[in-house]
Parts: structure tokens; C-alpha cells; sequence
């Protein structure tokens, strides 16, 4: 069985610096995939890749064994949803928002899919600009989940979160995987949230792959603590 | 001094404004001294370099094609004036140059083809001035204003991006902002004429001897087209810099905002 992306000698450069050096590295189908690394170590820039909302210098990516430049990008788009580290909210109500995902979308659906990421289904009427930043960001993800996405990319949601909120949005996105059968790849640089949440780690550090394999690995532990020593010098 | 004559004192008098202008952009540290001098100094050059060839043009047995040549020549300088003050989108040129051709044989067709005026030099190249030079300044808004629309919104355009949207769905609410603000001025400076200002050709005519009721028609014909040349070629560009601004396949371009 392929995996759900082939990461094959991948380099992303812009100018002259090297945001991704020759990154080799499988996420496997099935399992929640973590990547973790401190700030610009290349964790964001090689999950974008898996949208093509970036493409690589060089090197290829695999979408389930297909070469991700041959798919249709919109298309792909659709299959592979993100939730980014900042809720992005449209002008206007929910309800609005979430007709930008499907503008065909019925209000029935809308409220179930409210439901699905445990908000209440009477905020569909409520302006964005009204919501806490846990709403706005579950909103983000209903949006998201509109279009029945295969993969969600989760590029760090939380980081903007009071703990409580952080916690509650992990065990929503851990629901629907086990309820939608949706695969997970998220984005942290917290510890707490790969020991919480990882079936699968990929550690980053300066555009490489420091590590990739089981979070339970003491090899994993190592590199976690040599990012954490590095930031904290 | 008769009608519209202004000699050099007439001219040096004009001049206090500027002055003004200079000291108070000394006294407040605006820095925009130097521009002043510079555009004050080169209006002057290019108008009297205008006068001349307008003289040398509108020479009794001169060929009409040689004002159209002329026409040509200043499509060609206003698009790459877009070029210069918009380059942040890439090859917005060919955009422009098509825009404002496009506009101006429409323009002129209609001008010349319903014998607004008749079709000789002293018609053809004013109003060609007016129409470029009225739809360059929407246009050079149209583009940079869709430029940095999307860097500002660069987050909720990926965000759309990311739902599958193309580059054109994802593009057009910030567009549409971007052309309502190039052609505001020109709508609210069409609402006012009359009332706030009395626009260029309708002073020209009056100052010249011309009734002013038939000076108004003029200027009316002349505002209604300008208006219709500027919304076509600010459309046009901002359709055209927000294909630029995008990849082929549906990504935002790295966008680097310009100082000026």
C-alpha cells in the first residue's frame, strides 16, 4: 500500500535561502502525522507543499502514489483541506463563511456539520468578528470539512488558543478521524501535543528531516531535546 | 491680456503657488521639495514641448496621420507608465498596452464615427491626450490597488485557495475593491463637476471666447467618455494583474510591496 504523501529528495528554496534541503520522507496512511520543529525549521513550508498552495524547487510528492504535479490542483485542494495557525474568517455571518466552501451548501447541513466540530448549530446567524478564537478557528475547520476532505493539514491550530481551547479542538480532530475516517497531519512545536497526539513523528530542523518514525522512540525524544536545547540557547 | 493670453509675468506670477507649496512642504518636513521643483520644471518642459508639436501638427495641409501617430506614441508611454508605477505586478505591459488601445479605438470611434467633433489634429490629439491621460492615473491604481489587496489579504486568499477555489474566485471580492477604489475619484469628480470645479476643456473653451452653454456640451461628451475609458481600462487591468499576480496553477505569487 503507497503512502499518504512520498516525500522524494524535496528542496524548496526562494531566493537564496534554503526553506527545505533535499527532504526524503514518507507520512504513512492511517496514522496521525505530527511535525514538529522550531520556528523556520520547514515544517509549515513542507505542509503547504501538500496542497501545492507551494510546489517544490526540486524533488517529487506523491499524493497516495500519484505524483502530485499530475493532479488537478483545484481538485487536490478539495481532497487535502487546511486549517491554518490563524483563523481566517470572511466578512459576514457563519453562515456565510460557510457557503464560501459550498455556496449550495443547505442550512440542515450546515448545522450538522456545526455539530460535527462541537459548536452549537444557532451560530450559523453570529458575525464572525463575534466569535472567541476556539470558535473562530472550529468555523475554520466546519468550512474546511464543507468540502469532505480525505486529508486535513492542520498547520499549528492552537497556537493561538488558551490551553482548555487547545485541548478540545485536539479531541475534535481526533473524533473525526476516528468517526470520518479523515487523516491527520498536524503542525506543532508543542511537546505536550506529540505525546497527546502522535501515532507517527517527523522532526524538522533548518529545512531537514532530523527524524521521522515512532514518537515512543528514544531517537525521537533525542531530537525533540535538541530542538528544545537549541531554542532555549 | 486678451483671451487666454499669458505672458512670462502672467506665467512667473503662477509660479507664487508653487512657492507656497514649497514653503509649507519645507516648514512641515514633507521632503516633497524636490518633487515639486522636478514636476514643476518637466510639465513646463513637456508642455512646451506639447505646444510645438501641436503647432508643427495642426500646420494647414499637415497628414491627420501623423496626430495619430502621436496618439499611438502616448498609448505606448502611458502603459509603460503603468509598468513603472505598478511593478509589482509582473508583466502588467501588454496588459496595459491592450487595455488602453483597446479603450482608445473604442473612444475615438465612437468621437469621430458620431461626429462629435470632426476628425482633424486640433480634435485628435487633446482629446486622445485627455482620454490616456485621464484613464492612466485609474488604471496605474487599478493595478497596484489589486496588488497590494492581495498581499494585505494574502492570508484570506489562501485560505480560499485552500478550499479549492480558483485563482479567480479567489481573486475577485479583493478586485472588486481594488477597481471601486481606482474609479471612486473619477466618479466623485464626475458627481462635482459644476458644482465644486469646472473641469479642464470647459475652462479651456470659456477662457478661449466659447459660450459656456456650448463649452458645458463639450465637456459633458468629453466627462461621459472619459468616464466610460477610465472604468473599461481599470476593469481590464485589474482582471489582467490579478491572472499576473497568480501562478497557472492557482497559487498567490510572492508579492513585494514598492516604498512609493
Amino acid at each position: 500500500m503507497s503512502d499518504l504523501f512520498t516525500f522524494e529528495d524535496v528542496s524548496v528554496t526562494a531566493g537564496d535561502v534554503t526553506i527545505l534541503n533535499r527532504a526524503s520522507v514518507r507520512l504513512p496512511i492511517g496514522k496521525l502525522t505530527l511535525l514538529a520543529g522550531e520556528s523556520g525549521s520547514g515544517k509549515t513550508s513542507l505542509l503547504r507543499l501538500c496542497n501545492r498552495l507551494d510546489v517544490p524547487t526540486s524533488g517529487q510528492i506523491l499524493f497516495r502514489g500519484t505524483n502530485l504535479l499530475s493532479l488537478d490542483p483545484l481538485e487536490l485542494r478539495r481532497r487535502v483541506g487546511m486549517v491554518f495557525q490563524q483563523p481566517v474568517l470572511f466578512g459576514g455571518t457563519v453562515s456565510d463563511n460557510l457557503h464560501v466552501a459550498d455556496p449550495s451548501a443547505t442550512e440542515e447541513r450546515m448545522r450538522d456539520t456545526l455539530r460535527l466540530v462541537e459548536l452549537p448549530p444557532d451560530l450559523l446567524d453570529r458575525v464572525g468578528d463575534d466569535l472567541s478564537g476556539g470558535e473562530a478557528q472550529r468555523v475554520c475547520l466546519a468550512r474546511t470539512l464543507l468540502c469532505e476532505p480525505e486529508v486535513l493539514l492542520m498547520d499549528e491550530p492552537t497556537a493561538a488558543l488558551h490551553p482548555a481551547a487547545q485541548r478540545a479542538l485536539e479531541r475534535t480532530v481526533q473524533g473525526l478521524r476516528r468517526t470520518a475516517g479523515i487523516e491527520i497531519v498536524w503542525v506543532t512545536h508543542d511537546i505536550g501535543q506529540i505525546e497527546r497526539m502522535a501515532d507517527h513523528l517527523i522532526v524538522l530542523h533548518a529545512g531537514e528531516i532530523l527524524y521521522t518514525g515512532s514518537p515512543a522512540n528514544p531517537d525521537a525524544t533525542a531530537a525533540l531535546a535538541r530542538l528544545g536545547g537549541e531554542e532555549g540557547s | 491680456m486678451g483671451q487666454g493670453d499669458v505672458n512670462a509675468l502672467g506665467l512667473t506670477t503662477s509660479l507664487i503657488l508653487i512657492g507656497v507649496a514649497l514653503a509649507i512642504s519645507f516648514g512641515q518636513q514633507l521632503r516633497l521639495e524636490k518633487q515639486l521643483v522636478w514636476a514643476t520644471v518637466r510639465a513646463f518642459a513637456q508642455l512646451i514641448v506639447m505646444g510645438f508639436v501641436l503647432a508643427w501638427l495642426l500646420e494647414p495641409g499637415r497628414s491627420i496621420a501623423y496626430s495619430w501617430l502621436w496618439v499611438v506614441g502616448m498609448v505606448i508611454f502611458a502603459a509603460w507608465t503603468v509598468r513603472n508605477r505598478a511593478p509589482e505586478v509582473p508583466g502588467i505591459f501588454p496588459v496595459a498596452l491592450v487595455a488602453l488601445t483597446a479603450s482608445m479605438v473604442v473612444t475615438m470611434g465612437v468621437i469621430f464615427g458620431l461626429s462629435i467633433f470632426p476628425m482633424e489634429a486640433r480634435a485628435i490629439v487633446p482629446l486622445g491626450g485627455m482620454m490616456i491621460g485621464n484613464s492612466m492615473g485609474s488604471t496605474v491604481l487599478a493595478a497596484r490597488r489589486t496588488a497590494d489587496e492581495l498581499k494585505d489579504k494574502r492570508s484570506e486568499v489562501e485560505a480560499r485557495l485552500a478550499l479549492g477555489h480558483s485563482s479567480a474566485q479567489a481573486g475577485k471580492p479583493y478586485v472588486r475593491n481594488a477597481i471601486r477604489t481606482a474609479l471612486t475619484p473619477r466618479i466623485e469628480s464626475a458627481k462635482a463637476a459644476g458644482l465644486v470645479f469646472l473641469p479642464g476643456a470647459m475652462t479651456g473653451l470659456i477662457l478661449a471666447g466659447v459660450d459656456p452653454v456650448d463649452a458645458v456640451l463639450v465637456q459633458a461628451a468629453i466627462m461621459y467618455l472619459i468616464l466610460g475609458t477610465a472604468a473599461t481600462t481599470s476593469v481590464v487591468i485589474g482582471l489582467g494583474s490579478l491572472r499576473r499576480l497568480f501562478t497557472s496553477d492557482h497559487r498567490l505569487r510572492r508579492l513585494v510591496r514598492e516604498s512609493n
